[in-house]
């Protein structure tokens, strides 16, 4: 999960609660715009978990970090007998994460990363709010996503950006195009996932004709980093496109969720 | 899957469509010619003829005969235009370079005629893609002249035995000199860079060299830089010929098997340095 969210963000926002960790980026233009809701139950990845928040309504704790930091770090633990990680305030505040090496020896082998953090004090806590699924005018689906990466990769050296339309009957097309050449990937029998509907959620892609596209021109790069984070085929993938306003990507795997948003280029 | 495209609303035929069941049999050819942008592409009913060009003294071509592909139709006697070769290399590995077994793509290409794109149509489990590829003017290219009936030496070697030898060539040289003699030391490839000469040396009688046919001793050199990119042909290839004629002109013809075991030619030509000095003993 580190190495997705470290190819995604250079610095971003861990939130812990007493039963989930989430990673946020909240849409600064300094992103160029995206931003990034990715949430683990820790249950599924820890065997130990405490934590005290800054006080008891307010059971959380919001660390600013640099994901890259941590990806190193848990290198380390590729073969690891054992990984703990602890927040400490030593001469400012540190992720330490120790990790416990086999070795030869009766005794064993401790390796400890010292990560800097920023401590995120209450008052803007409020920046890191959970996102809300946008109005979108169409729910889709993703292709297989190896294919998607193959054709979003070679149109990465032909075009800067790249238009994603979809409709209701289960199409998609990525299409590129400038004065040397134009290229149009059509994807079919995608599906298009249900919605329950809440309080109306649905009255814009209700109504909207089945055929009808909707698009939006979006920066080719930011595209290609997240399809290449992805290395292993997600549960489910979809994307909510709002019509030349922003692209909504939602990709479950069976113990992480994550959100990723891409505006549309002006 | 045949992609069938409709002919043009006109009722009048293409200038060129070809069909092809695995692009890949097109793409890897063109991958050993492609050491600059631009290609000139030149269709008969003999098959396609790709040609890139490097400073007036270097021709390389790339021949997919029409037999490759499962359809290949060329209206008139024949068909040239200018197209951008990386361009075109992206848009035939849209679905990837990697050669998973059973998986290919499907490729139809479409020309209508002088000031039209090239349009490809490729497909593979399912998903279609469509380019189109602006083209351009094509250039007068260089007429190396090398007449097969003037040739003065030819050696044809199996591609295993030079393809370390290029892979390892000292690029501190400026040029490379190839020597033929029926003579010792019959075959060989010197380079002379910045740590000193090398020479390697072939045998005539070398379980690597098919053919020997050396009438006279012919020392010529070539810019290096030229004849570098020919190593992605080498690769490809299981067998070279290389002939030279009474000017010095280089002619390397490599025979290339693709994954359906069809034979492919890729040549390069390449006109002698001619800041030549007397060449080394």
């Amino acid at each position: 999960v580190i190495n997705t969210i470290a190819r995604l963000a250079k610095t971003c926002t861990l939130r812990l609660t007493v039963s989930k960790l989430y990673f946020i980026l909240s849409d600064k233009v300094a992103n160029g715009g995206v931003s990034m809701w990715c949430e683990l139950c820790q249950g599924n990845f820890f065997d130990e978990f405490q934590m005290e928040g800054v006080a008891a309504e307010h059971n959380e704790i919001y660390l600013e970090l640099a994901p890259e930091n941590l990806s190193r770090a848990l290198k380390t633990a590729q073969s690891a007998k054992a990984v703990k990680i602890k927040l400490t305030n030593k001469h400012c505040p540190c992720l330490r994460v120790a990790v416990e090496l086999p070795s030869l020896s009766s005794s064993s082998r401790i390796v400890t990363h010292d990560i800097p953090v920023g401590v995120i004090p209450r008052r803007l806590w409020n920046d890191f709010r959970e996102p809300s699924v946008p109005d979108f005018d169409v729910s889709i689906y993703l292709p297989v996503l190896k294919t998607m990466k193959s054709v979003v990769e070679r149109m990465k050296n032909l075009s800067n950006s790249i238009v994603i339309e979809a409709n209701l009957s289960g199409e998609m097309n990525l299409k590129i195009e400038n004065d040397l050449v134009s290229v149009t990937t059509h994807f079919k029998d995608l599906g298009n996932p249900p919605w329950a509907s809440e309080d109306g959620y649905q009255s814009s892609a209700q109504d909207r004709d089945l055929e009808s596209m909707a698009e939006a021109r979006i920066d080719i790069k930011k595209l290609q980093q997240l399809l290449a984070g992805q290395q292993v085929n997600p549960t489910k993938a979809l994307c909510n496109i709002v019509s030349k306003r922003i692209v909504h990507f939602i990709l479950l795997h069976e113990d992480v969720s994550l959100q990723y948003f891409i505006p549309a280029l002006a | 899957m045949p992609l069938s495209a409709q002919p043009p609303a006109s009722g009048e035929p293409y200038a060129l469509a070809a069909s092809l069941d695995n692009a890949r049999h097109l793409s890897s050819l063109l991958r050993a010619v492609h050491f600059q942008d631009h290609a000139t592409c030149f269709a008969t009913a003999n098959g396609l003829r790709v040609t890139v060009e490097d400073a007036k003294c270097m021709q390389a071509n790339a021949f997919i005969q029409a037999e490759i592909f499962q359809e290949f139709a060329v209206q008139e006697e024949s068909v040239t235009f200018r197209i951008n070769l990386s361009v075109l290399l992206d848009c035939l590995t849209i679905f990837g370079t990697s050669s998973l077994p059973g998986t290919s793509t499907a490729l139809r290409m479409c020309y209508r005629g002088y000031g039209y794109p090239l349009m490809l149509f490729l497909e593979e489990g399912g998903v279609v893609t469509v380019c189109k590829i602006n083209t351009q003017e094509p250039e007068e290219l260089l007429d190396f002249d090398f007449c097969n009936t003037k040739v003065v030496n030819k050696v044809i070697l199996q591609s295993e035995g030079l393809r370390e030898a290029f892979a390892e060539l000292d690029m501190t040289s400026e040029v490379l000199q190839i020597t033929m003699s029926p003579d010792k030391p019959y075959f060989r490839l010197s380079t002379f860079g910045n740590a000193g000469s090398a020479h390697l040396d072939y045998p005539r009688d070398s379980d690597l060299v098919e053919a020997f046919h050396c009438n006279q001793t012919q020392t010529n050199r070539y810019k290096i830089s030229l004849l570098k990119p020919s190593t992605k042909a080498l690769a490809l290839s299981c067998k070279v010929s290389i002939r030279t004629d009474a000017q010095g002109f280089l002619s390397l013809q490599y025979m290339i098997r693709n994954e359906d075991g069809q034979i492919c030619f890729v040549e390069y030509y390449c006109c002698p340095d001619e800041d030549i000095t007397e060449a080394e003993p």
